[in-house]
């Protein structure tokens, strides 16, 4: 009789050993960054890389984002893999120019001769008045852009697998983990995110939507932290009678349209929960493909439920109004099923 | 390094590839021109006068070490090798370009001579750093050389740059071609100092500017830098003052040129310079000469030849290439 116990992992201790398993596998995967090595990224993304592979593989780098997110285009160009971290999504502004005109087209304006296997990681999402400068999502902005794979884990397990796809992915990957799944004792995380992690490596294939919870009255279609909240509100509307479907998204790019499809077909309502801006975003981009692929199975119109546009407010109450919580998405779901 | 001659005849070849391309590029542009218009669409920055900066140094790479380049890259490109067919067809934007016609004239990538360019001022940089870093872990013992306008010097990427390579110790060297102008703004009115080599100071490496647009000046400096870097000793920045023969861009009415300042350039031809000192000193005769200005002139003809008789691009493929297939 097996004698295994489930280990537990936080979703930043799931990361820094897919990279570390990674990085003991292939020599070519280094990771350079912010505070990546004695300290072990912010985040605790990088933790213990350090102490296992050296300063010749883990790099601290000086607060120089473009130089260092530049240096990822041409060490990739030459035969290393770097996963590059960047504290917060917030602060890419500064670096922008070598992600969106050259990481992301460089593949393309060779005409496939180019490819650049790098994986930018950063720390998103708000809930803990950090203010409208360090609690952004912004993947959305990222997705717009051809040639970014875009990933937003919502759990440990999914942090895993779909990290060591990323790093073995030939093109750049932007994978964001938010603050409130990482498991930190300095800042409210959500338990949900902190789930069972074999041990042994494993990938988990991009574009592949999980549907978290089973349902036949609502689907929500969600991403990244809004998922725990999705399924507690799932199971709060369970006791009411209402079954909810949440589908877990885990990458934007590419994005799972099969999966949406079939959701709505079962279920006929959609409402899609998304931490990022309402306007012109992921909410926007997955009701257009509803309205194109899957209108006639629509029996009411699809309901967005996202940040209004507006700068990330820093006071406790103002922030709660503005993303979108438990509450918020019983409402929603009320209003659509009535 | 190359021989003294092999520099002058890829300096020949530079100079007659960029005549002919500001001449094919006003083909289909008049009576009204029109910058989409003709076999040769979009923008056009040509380096006649800027020969000495590519071959002087490139003179002393290998296939295998990196170059990044600007918006304006052709001698750059060709110095470093770059198939000239395949990159005139790019140009063109035929489907036997570099890029099947997806990159063009600012975006020429060529990765088996290790060779890029992009179309965003100071943007080189960093690759370039990356790329070296990439040799150093390797241990290949590679280099790679950042080429950039003296307007560059002023992005933020030109400062990241040189101070993480000189903490990294990377095998890079950063070149600053000064043509005087970025687009029409001089240097003197861009740059708080005169010469941006003095910059290397504050990174801890060291820094060389070079007057005169000398080929065998640069030459020297580029052969005692790049050794450096080789040897693990770390970057160097070089400052190169160069002309411009034609304008920022084909098209460019340069209004901000003093009266006689393109004369003067012209007058001063680095070309021609370089041909007297060979003649001079019995290592070209002027039969060599007509056999180089011969041969270079088939080169290039064959090139553009290639070009016009390639096809165009199917109009699907803009659809692929966005993502590496696994």
């Amino acid at each position: 009789m097996p004698t295994t116990t489930a280990r537990k992992l936080t979703m930043a201790r799931a990361i820094s050993e897919a990279i570390g398993q990674e990085m003991a596998r292939d020599p070519r995967v280094l990771i350079w960054g912010e505070d990546v090595g004695v300290y072990g990224g912010i985040f605790g993304a990088t933790q213990g890389l350090y102490q296992q592979f050296g300063g010749d593989r883990v790099m601290d780098t000086p607060i120089s984002e473009s130089a260092f997110i530049g240096a990822a285009i041409g060490a990739s160009a030459e035969g290393l893999r770097p996963v590059v971290e960047l504290m917060f999504v917030d602060f890419f502004g500064v670096a922008m120019d070598q992600i969106y005109n050259h990481l992301a087209k460089n593949h393309y304006m060779s005409g496939g001769s180019v490819r650049h296997p790098v994986v930018l990681m950063t720390a998103i999402g708000g809930g803990y008045s950090d203010a409208a400068q360090h609690s952004q999502t912004l993947y959305s902005l990222f997705a717009h852009v051809p040639g970014l794979k875009v990933v937003v884990p919502s759990n440990a397990y999914d942090a895993k697998g779909l990290m060591v796809s990323a790093i073995r992915d030939d093109n750049p990957v932007m994978y964001f983990f938010h603050k409130g799944l990482l498991g930190l004792g300095w800042m409210p995380s959500d338990d949900w995110a902190e789930v069972h992690v074999p041990e042994e490596s494993y990938h988990i294939p991009f574009g592949q939507a999980h549907v978290v919870g089973d349902g036949r009255d609502l689907s929500i279609i969600t991403i990244g932290a809004m998922v725990p909240k999705a399924m507690k509100a799932r199971e709060l509307l369970q006791h009411e009678g209402i079954a909810v479907e949440v589908v877990d998204l885990r990458t934007l790019v590419p994005l799972d349209r099969n999966t949406l499809v079939d959701t709505v077909k079962k279920t006929h309502r959609a409402l899609i929960v998304d931490e990022d801006y309402r306007s012109f975003g992921m909410s926007g981009e997955i009701a257009a493909i509803l309205a194109e692929e899957a209108l006639d199975y629509l029996e009411a119109p699809i309901r967005r439920l996202a940040l209004p546009d507006i700068p990330i407010p820093y006071s406790r109450v103002l922030e709660h109004a503005a993303i979108p919580s438990v509450n918020a998405i019983m409402q929603a779901a009320h209003a659509m099923v009535e | 390094m190359e021989s003294y001659v092999s520099m002058y005849r890829t300096m020949c070849l530079i100079r007659h590839y960029e005549d002919r391309m500001a001449e094919i590029y006003t083909e289909g542009k008049s009576p009204l021109f029109s910058i989409a218009a003709g076999p040769v669409p979009g923008e056009m920055h040509l380096a006649a006068g800027q020969e000495p900066v590519a071959v002087g140094v490139i003179a002393h790479l290998r296939p295998d070490d990196a170059v990044t380049a600007p918006h304006r890259p052709h001698h750059f490109a060709i110095a470093k090798g770059v198939d000239l067919r395949r990159m005139t067809a790019e140009i063109f934007g035929r489907s036997t370009g570099l890029s099947h016609g997806k990159g063009g004239h600012m975006h020429l990538f060529d990765p088996s001579v290790h060779f890029s360019c992009s179309g965003i001022v100071g943007a080189g940089f960093p690759p370039a750093v990356g790329a070296a870093l990439a040799f150093q872990r390797q241990g290949r013992g590679g280099v790679a050389v950042a080429f950039a306008g003296e307007g560059a010097a002023n992005q933020g990427t030109f400062h990241e740059s040189l101070n993480l390579a000189a903490l990294w110790k990377a095998p890079v060297i950063f070149v600053i071609e000064d043509n005087h102008y970025a687009i029409s703004v001089p240097k003197a009115q861009s740059t708080a100092i005169a010469d941006n080599s003095d910059r290397a100071r504050s990174y801890g490496i060291p820094g060389v500017s070079l007057a005169g647009n000398d080929v065998l000046a640069i030459s020297e400096a580029a052969a005692e830098a790049i050794a450096r870097a080789r040897e693990g000793n770390g970057p160097t920045l070089l400052e190169i003052e160069t002309t411009r023969f034609y304008g920022h861009f084909q098209g460019d009415a340069e209004a901000y040129l003093g009266a006689d300042e393109k004369a003067q350039w012209r007058q001063n031809d680095p070309i021609i310079r370089f041909r007297d000192y060979l003649l001079a000193h019995h290592l070209l005769s002027a039969e060599d000469d007509a056999a180089i200005q011969a041969e270079v002139t088939t080169v290039v003809e064959d090139a553009i030849t290639y070009a016009r008789q390639s096809p165009e691009p199917l109009p699907a493929d803009s659809l692929t290439d966005v993502f590496a297939e696994v």
